[in-house]
């Protein structure tokens, strides 16, 4: 029970880092891209500070903050939430409002559209009419 | 209806193409400086106050003003910088006697790695640091290393994006290092 309330414990404060675990969510500077996929030399320098950090102890959000210190702010996979990089968090939400909307519209047309489109059914011809009161009541007989 | 969805689809795929269009704009190189240089002429110089690299304190290179100033923009990664840092520190010893000296812009780099390199040349002129490389951005950097000689004025009077040689030091500070304020 001990054993589980430490693990628990390790979970909630964050954990030990790892440098895949880091790695995926800071950029390499130079390059533009996620370190991750980034082999360039001062993405190896990155990753060395990062193994260095890790080696002091510190836990994900500590090796993060220690980079922004480094290189600032744009090291960071996901952008900071002012300026135009906010179009990077609202872009989305907008698209997403507006597919929602179509679909509102769409939907309301779709629902409308039966009664718009059914034509007016055309009167029957007075032998037509008798034609099928004798077919219903000959159906209504059996 | 159909008339004001229409609209709205418009003016939405509008506002995305403007904006990825600004975002496109907003990353490429400024070449203003470029452009200047080309022409002859020369460019007030972009300065901020950053900290110095292992010194504690700020310095900007408006507090050089009435110097010539040979700005160098490194890394510790970047070879061709750490290549020339001895030809630099040559020259900073060189012209600091005629009111002129190197100052170094580091970006993109971990202070520590880059203290090493200070140490390693025994680097007596100041570097800065411009840890998220904005200071860099305004003098329209793209490439490592890069140099821009700063006059008396505080006019931005040569460049050099890549190495630096002698003859090219020589040959820039010559008539600058003449010049008064």
């Amino acid at each position: 029970m001990k054993a589980l309330a430490l693990v628990l414990l390790v979970l909630a404060a964050g954990g030990p880092a790892s440098l895949p675990d880091v790695e995926d969510e800071v950029m390499c500077v130079e390059c533009g891209t996620a370190l991750n996929v980034s082999t360039s030399t001062v993405a190896d320098q990155e990753r060395a500070f990062i193994r260095r950090q890790i080696a002091q102890g510190k836990d994900k959000q500590e090796i993060k903050d220690a980079l922004v210190d480094q290189f600032g702010p744009g090291v960071l996979a996901m952008p900071e939430e002012k300026g135009f990089s906010l179009a990077a968090y609202l872009v989305p939400i907008g698209l997403a409002l507006l597919a929602l909307a179509g679909l509102a519209v769409a939907a309301r047309r779709w629902r409308r559209r039966p009664a718009e489109a059914e034509p007016a059914a055309e009167p029957l011809a007075p032998i037509e009419n008798a034609r099928l009161d004798a077919e219903l009541a000959a159906y209504d007989r059996r | 209806m159909r008339f004001r969805a229409s609209w709205a689809v418009i003016l939405a795929a509008a506002l995305l193409v403007g904006l990825l269009a600004y975002g496109v704009a907003s990353r490429r190189a400024d070449t203003s400086i470029d452009d200047a240089i080309a022409a002859g002429e020369r460019v007030d110089a972009p300065t901020a106050r950053l900290p110095v690299l292992g010194r504690g304190g700020t310095g900007s290179l408006a507090d050089y003003r009435g110097k010539v100033v040979v700005l160098n923009f490194w890394a510790s990664w970047c070879k061709p910088c750490t290549e020339e840092l001895p030809l630099l520190e040559k020259t900073h010893r060189a012209i600091s006697g005629r009111d002129a000296l190197v100052l170094g812009a580091n970006y993109q780099d971990v202070s520590d790695s880059a203290l090493g390199f200070v140490r390693r040349f025994r680097l007596t002129y100041p570097s800065l640091r411009d840890k998220d490389g904005e200071f860099a951005d305004r003098y329209g950097s793209r490439a490592f290393p890069e140099t821009f000689v700063v006059d008396r004025r505080g006019r931005i009077a040569a460049q050099r994006r890549g190495p630096v040689d002698q003859a090219w030091l020589d040959r820039t500070l010559k008539p600058l290092l003449g010049e008064t304020a």
